[in-house]
């Protein structure tokens, strides 16, 4: 009965090379991540220490640590978050809720797309006419968070828009069919059952954010600013210029002449870490949120 | 005159963008009526239930003529159309159980409708969850989730969801697909007694479910009437149209 035919051992050859292949496949995604982070931390150790992290930059960035890049950074990532998460999220669920197929809902669909596909230079140069000029907020924080809300927005909206359709259209259906208003069926059953894949979506957002050197050199990153005192809140959000770690890392790899050989890694160092931290607390409340999913 | 009926259907007529699935169908089902409509798959059964209640307006590219008329009134000119499906339980083929408790999956719409105190929903949810015949199961664990109940349970946890609103009109299509036959016979029962409180109309793939439980049954086919009388005729020697005998004999279909 369970002879081994020809055609039995050539499947089971088959689904041990398919097996294999689509492993190796993504053993080899962790490769270049080994590499990058051992090398860049590797590089970065003579530069690194709790001073390095707390003490403003001094001698236009080659001395001293990257406390205010840190800081400029982390108001950067704040302000430009709190900006683009409701206003995508909500949009989202617009767009997934509410809109009928329409010339309309087509034309938002398209623009979100497109915008997502624009290149992250581009955002810059539109953050500079439109923010720093003809909004006259000038090169400040506030234009470079407005700039990378823009960029994250499109990513937010369709990361959002398939953490929702994900919740089963029958669900809805019933909720309608006892008369419930949409809203009444958003609350209760559609955002409570989406939520981890939307914020999961939103958090990963931040290591972008965090990230991008072009648009925020164009719009309100400056190559040196130390803070006073090495304080907190001494910039202003609205008007300050500030630096940030992306483009102090930009600058320092490239422009600074005379700087130690392991500077450079150590803020790339810094900058994977801020992200490592906000990814693994993304991964934390997915996983938190998943436990409680009901279905 | 005559009592005004429940349910008015005049022509109504139903597409999905250029291809009609109803033509023109008129029909009145009376008060307290059980009325069975029985009819091969793509014959309009639940297209109809959806015009009643208007959940046909969640499918994109629908249109709809003639006129329904729920208590007299037209129900595409029902302003708080949220009123009229309370109005209307609706109790779909694969079960739908919320991914909520058992207890919050039957509160759900009194809720919706603002009802809060804690005592109302308690009544009600008991109620509800017998004429269900399901308390008996789950008394000892409304707060478990209710997706985790078996499909069976969780088709009679739909059909208390739906009475959970207090309607007027019940709508039950293809209620048993999911049940086995003793639960079935079960809900029968409470269909019996719930005819007293409302009109149920009764869409079957079981032609003899319509015949046990209806007063009168409509055979739809194509999006058209074959045939509407009393059970006696439809489900006796001699219905008036061949195809009606035919298909409930199940010659076809």
């Amino acid at each position: 009965m369970f002879t081994e035919t020809p055609f039995v051992r050539k499947k089971r050859r088959a689904e041990l090379i398919a097996k294999c292949f689509f492993g190796g496949m993504a053993a080899a995604m962790v490769i270049p991540l080994i590499l990058i982070v051992g090398y860049v931390v590797i590089q970065g150790a003579p530069s690194l220490s709790w001073d390095f992290l707390t003490t403003n930059p001094r001698l236009g960035g080659i001395r001293g640590g990257i406390w205010s890049a840190l800081v400029g950074t982390i108001y950067i990532v704040a302000i430009s978050l709190c900006v683009s998460a409701p206003i995508g999220v909500f949009s989202a669920v617009y767009l997934n809720e509410y809109a009928k197929d329409n010339w309309f809902t087509r034309i938002v669909n398209l623009a979100v797309v497109n915008l997502a596909g624009v290149p992250s230079i581009v955002h810059g140069l539109f953050g500079l006419g439109a923010f720093v000029y003809a909004a006259g907020m000038g090169k400040s924080i506030l234009s470079a968070s407005l700039t990378l809300s823009i960029m994250t927005l499109p990513v937010i909206i369709a990361s959002t828009k398939e953490a929702l359709s994900a919740v089963p259209i029958s669900f809805r259906e019933a909720c309608w069919n006892v008369g419930a208003t949409r809203w009444q069926t958003i609350r209760r059953i559609v955002l409570p059952n989406s939520i981890s894949g939307i914020l999961t979506g939103v958090i990963l957002q931040v290591s972008r954010t965090a990230g991008e050197t072009a648009p925020v050199m164009l719009t309100g990153v400056a190559t040196f600013k130390a803070i006073e005192s090495n304080g907190l809140f001494l910039y202003n959000p609205l008007t300050d210029q500030c630096m940030a770690l992306s483009m102090h890392l930009y600058y320092i790899a490239t422009q600074a002449n005379n700087a130690a050989p392991s500077l450079p890694y150590a803020i790339a160092t810094v900058l994977l870490g801020v992200v490592l931290v906000v990814n693994a607390t993304a991964i934390g409340v997915r996983a938190y949120l998943r436990s409680r999913k009901k279905w | 005159m005559t009592a005004q009926p429940k349910i008015e259907v005049r022509d109504l007529r139903l597409s999905y963008g250029t291809r009609e699935v109803i033509h023109g169908i008129s029909f009145d089902i009376g008060h307290n009526e059980i009325f069975g409509i029985i009819g091969p798959a793509q014959s309009g059964k639940t297209s109809l239930l959806r015009c009643i209640n208007r959940t046909i307006e969640f499918s994109a590219a629908t249109t709809v003529s003639g006129t329904v008329k729920v208590d007299g009134q037209s129900v595409q000119k029902v302003r708080n159309v949220y009123e009229l499906r309370r109005k209307i339980g609706m109790v779909a083929p694969l079960p739908v159980g919320l991914p909520l408790s058992i207890y919050d999956n039957v509160a759900f719409a009194p809720r919706c409708a603002g009802m809060t105190a804690k005592s109302d929903l308690d009544g009600l949810v008991e109620k509800c969850l017998q004429q269900a015949a399901l308390w008996d199961e789950v008394k000892d664990r409304l707060d478990s989730l209710g997706t985790k109940l078996s499909g069976g349970q969780q088709q009679r946890l739909t059909i208390a969801r739906a009475l959970s609103h207090q309607p007027e009109i019940l709508c039950l299509d293809e209620f048993s697909i999911a049940i086995d036959p003793v639960t079935t016979m079960r809900i029968e029962d409470v269909l019996k007694e719930l005819r007293k409180e409302m009109t149920i109309i009764l869409v079957t793939n079981l032609t003899q479910q319509a015949r046990r439980l209806a007063d009168r049954t409509m055979f739809l086919w194509n999006g058209e009437i074959i045939e509407l009388d009393i059970n006696d005729v439809i489900f006796g020697d001699t219905p008036k149209d061949q195809r009606t005998y035919d298909y409930v004999m199940g010659v076809f279909g």
